[in-house]
């Protein structure tokens, strides 16, 4: 090109032949600028519908679990019946027929219901956990015994979903879970003041049960806290000394390097993975007792050490050389480097990587269904060993149930499960807004 | 001796050694005045006998354990009487049980049987026997070793050093542990796969089209073969798989291209952490989603326009998993994007390319290696996805190519396989373990291919 002036033919253009041939497609060009600009944002909206979608359904779902309706009953606690003896045992009151005095208070009510079957579908408005909350009523204050009293039990899931309106009342031709009689006797309650929704008390304070209404998160909410804690104690030291390990004083060579693309390897292994392992080894090989914490707690410590070492390592890297030369040059030694200057500063990241790592734990379903967490468990767990559940597998067993309103109940469970995970997350964001540092 | 007692003991035996050796460290110098003649501070050398001391007791008590019960149980076994010991292993496994329901005090011990009640006699009078030899063990470990790191105390003993070895060491353990994680995942699945192998053979497993995985509790019973081919099982994961990376790649995307180049900040900042939302929410609740409403809403559609919709189809299973991958691609993308040099756009600006342009032209195709590495990775989370296929995909081994019908996964069905009462060595359990072994090894091998290409990736531009 020593001409500037003289170009091939083929190919040559005046500047101005190229200016035109640009001014013509430069409308398209914008066009197509548009276009993918708009592609973008409506990916971004998509995403941004897409939960607001999820949380609105389940909300929508879920938040009327809180409430549950209760009916009031005009109990006699009639001795003929809790103590027909008159011995006043506690053994023999235990085992009395409680269901029989929720049955003749309802007939109190109700004089004009007659004939086994009515009796029968009128007792079925009440719950049949009712029965065992006056029982605990006698048998703590034995005084009751003979006399009369006005207690609000709770209503079976079937009213209680007509008072929700997620069932439809019953006509000749769609007859539903329940009958038209039952349903004049509500309206009958309703009229009366005697059946109402109130705050679910039963939900936050009872374990598993297979009827809705007396199924509760308590259980779920305490075996997820013994888990996790028996987590957070062996994953978070163990995860924070690896990573000190690998960035502070292993030199580079093969073995750190495997070691290194190991973590990393096993950061992206699936959770169910970690689940066969658990089987295989902690319950297998060691015995270790089926659906306990202790053994959720292990295979969790084993998923959530990738995620915590990585942070812990990031969090290393941020504290600048500097620190160390200085903490050296003084005199410390390499350990006393770490512990007393090294690690303070970063631990705000470790914190929050670790809480990362906790609420991924918390959410975590499928490792603890192959080691026998799912098992239907009524007790509320009160340590290592015992039989638990944890709340993202009560979502799981819940959401299999065919009563309609366990629907309820399970959006009910997840939303307590999100509320402990914004909770974590929000600490984790403020602990590294308030504690993150610039060097 | 309880091993929780014996623990706190050895504790207590630690804080003794500690208190002896920093005061046997201050008087081999002559009182508080010729601490600056010692080597080291002289709480390092209480540490040090501290550590002598709990040390090898800890070990002691923690193998031992680990491994009593399995070594009762066996000499326990070994003296049942010869009708008992002749049962197969899972009526075996019942005596035992009960033996251990006695031994636990769940069961009173005049209600059980003969030979349970004397298995079980047996076996408090062994772990008696066992845990006093522990305790005389651990306590004489700890006093011994205690004597003799308080003897060996003098005032040029490198106490500090000595005690930074140990923690150097411990560090070293616990980062073996993810090392040891991996081989116990390899070990513990491969070896039960090998036993599945041994029953069904692999060409079997790994080709054939038929899987019904019901082996019969008695031997006459109707279609009790049972077989083990896992083509249907691969095929649905790559369909669902398939349907969610459809959704997922393009919208996380120009999710990541759009809030990297065109958004504005304020924008970016609201907008980041609602996708990343996405990511936090737990699987299981995606499940539910697509089970109760998703596949629902579908089959309302599908009747619409006149498809028939399976309740549990493989499309709603993949539509929502699409939507729970889709911030794991786009913060990945997110990464490579940013991680692209200005001046190469500012090169393609100059040029007079408009901003779509460049993006397509330039930026996009300078971090595909790295997009490339994202998706693969969202390939293997999509694989091993678990939660979301097993209430929302079925359990039908159908091996179809439409999505509207019901298919089943690999994972879906070792929790099918594993969960509830199980044989330990039924070929049916076992499968569980050969699907999970594909499964490893498959994610595996995607992993290591994607972090070395997005490894490669970085470096190029660092």
């Amino acid at each position: 090109m020593s001409n500037p002036g003289e170009r091939p033919a083929s190919t040559s253009r005046t500047p101005k032949e190229t200016a035109a041939l640009v001014a013509k497609t430069l409308n398209r060009r914008y066009w197509a600028e548009r276009r993918f600009r708009f592609y973008g944002l409506s990916a971004v909206i998509l995403g941004i519908v897409f939960v607001l979608f999820l949380f609105i359904t389940i909300f929508a779902k879920g938040m009327s679990t809180f409430q549950q309706s209760y009916i009031k009953l005009e109990v006699f606690y009639d001795p003929a019946i809790i103590d027909p003896n008159g011995t006043r045992k506690p053994e023999e009151i235990a085992n009395a027929d409680y269901l029989q005095l929720v049955r003749a208070s309802m007939k109190a009510r109700f004089p004009q219901v007659e004939g086994r079957k009515e009796t029968r579908d009128l007792t079925r408005l009440v719950s049949g956990g009712a029965a065992f909350d006056l029982r605990s009523r006698v048998m703590s204050t034995a005084d009751l015994i003979g006399q009369r009293e006005t207690q609000w039990v709770l209503a079976s899931d079937d009213v209680d979903m007509l008072m929700k309106g997620r069932i439809q009342r019953p006509t000749e031709e769609q007859p539903g879970p329940l009958s038209m009689d039952q349903v004049t006797w509500i309206d009958q309650l309703l009229k009366e003041d005697a059946l109402e929704l109130r705050f679910n008390t039963t939900f936050f304070s009872h374990g598993d049960s297979r009827e809705p209404e007396q199924a509760g998160v308590w259980g779920a909410v305490m075996g997820s806290l013994f888990t996790l804690a028996l987590t957070l104690l062996l994953s978070f030291p163990i995860g924070v000394a690896a990573a000190i390990y690998l960035e502070e004083f292993a030199h580079k060579n093969r073995w750190t390097d495997i070691i290194e693309v190991n973590i990393n390897n096993l950061a992206a292994v699936p959770s169910i993975v970690f689940g066969l392992l658990g089987l295989a080894v902690f319950i297998g090989f060691f015995g270790l007792p089926r659906s306990a914490p202790l053994v959720g707690a292990l295979v969790l410590t084993l998923l959530t050490l990738p995620t915590i070492i990585i942070a812990s390592r990031a969090a290393l890297k941020g504290v600048p050389p500097s620190i160390r030369e200085a903490a050296l040059g003084m005199g410390a030694s390499k350990i006393q480097m770490v512990t007393h200057h090294v690690l303070p500063l970063a631990m705000p990241g470790m914190l929050t990587g670790t809480i990362i790592g906790m609420a991924r734990a918390l959410g975590e379903t499928a490792p603890l269904l192959m080691i026998g967490m799912v098992a239907f468990i009524v007790d509320v767990p009160k340590s290592f060993t015992d039989p638990a559940t944890v709340l993202p597998v009560q979502v799981f067993l819940w959401s299999d149930s065919p009563e309609r309103a366990f629907v309820e109940r399970t959006s009910g469970a997840i939303i307590v499960l999100l509320g402990f995970l914004i909770v974590m997350n929000a600490t984790a964001v403020v602990l590294r807004n308030k504690f993150e540092r610039r060097w | 001796m309880t091993p929780a007692a014996l623990l706190v003991v050895l504790v207590g035996l630690a804080m003794v050694g500690y208190v002896m050796g920093k005061s046997r460290a201050i008087a081999t110098v002559g009182g508080n005045r010729g601490v600056r003649n010692l080597h080291s501070l002289p709480s390092y050398y209480g540490a040090l006998t501290a550590l002598w001391c709990a040390v090898p007791a800890l070990l002691i008590l923690g193998l031992w354990v680990a491994f009593q019960d399995t070594i009762l149980v066996k000499l326990v076994t070994a003296h049942m009487p010869a009708a008992v010991r002749s049962l197969s292993s899972n009526e075996l496994s019942l005596v035992l049980n009960d033996v251990r329901n006695v031994v636990d005090g769940n069961v009173p011990l005049a209600n059980a049987r003969p030979e349970v009640r004397a298995a079980a006699e047996e076996y408090l009078e062994l772990r008696g026997i066992s845990r006093t030899a522990l305790t005389a063990l651990a306590i004489a470990a700890a006093l011994v070793f205690m004597i003799v790191a308080r003897a060996r105390i003098t005032p040029a003993f490198r106490a500090r050093n000595a005690v930074e070895r140990i923690i150097e060491f411990a560090l070293i353990g616990c980062s073996l542990i993810a090392v040891l994680t991996t081989v116990g995942i390899i070990a513990s699945v491969a070896f039960e796969a090998a036993r599945f192998f041994g029953k069904v053979p692999w060409y079997e497993f790994l080709f054939g089209l038929q899987w019904s995985p019901q082996t019969a509790i008695r031997a006459d019973q109707v279609g009790s073969s049972g077989s083990f081919g896992a083509v249907p099982l691969f095929w649905g994961t790559a369909m669902i798989s398939g349907i969610a990376m459809l959704i997922a790649v393009p919208i996380g995307l120009f999710s990541a291209i759009y809030l990297a180049e065109y958004a504005h900040r304020r924008f970016r900042t609201w907008t980041k952490p609602f996708l990343e939302v996405l990511a936090g929410i737990p699987t299981v609740v995606y499940g539910f989603f697509a089970a109760l409403t998703v596949g629902p809403a579908l089959r309302t559609w599908g009747e619409a326009i006149g498809l028939s919709v399976a309740s549990e189809s493989a499309l709603s299973a993949g539509l929502v998993m699409g939507i729970m991958i889709v911030p794991f691609v786009s913060s990945l993308a997110d990464d490579m994007i940013t991680a692209v040099p200005q001046s190469l756009r500012d090169g393609a600006y100059a040029l007079g390319a408009t901003k779509s342009e460049t993006i397509r032209q330039v930026v996009v195709r300078a971090a595909l290696p790295g997009i490339v590495g994202g998706v693969l990775l969202a390939i293997s989370r999509a694989i091993g996805e678990t939660m979301i296929v097993v209430m929302a995909a079925g359990l039908a081994a159908n091996l179809t190519a439409n999505p509207f019908e019901a298919v089943t996964t690999v994972t879906v069905q070792i929790v099918t396989l594993l969960v509830g009462d199980q044989e330990f060595d039924s070929p049916k359990t076992l499968a569980a373990f050969a699907l999970g072994l594909v499964l490893f090894l498959v994610t595996l091998g995607l992993n290591i291919l994607a972090l070395h290409i997005v490894k490669k990736y970085r470096e190029q531009y660092e």
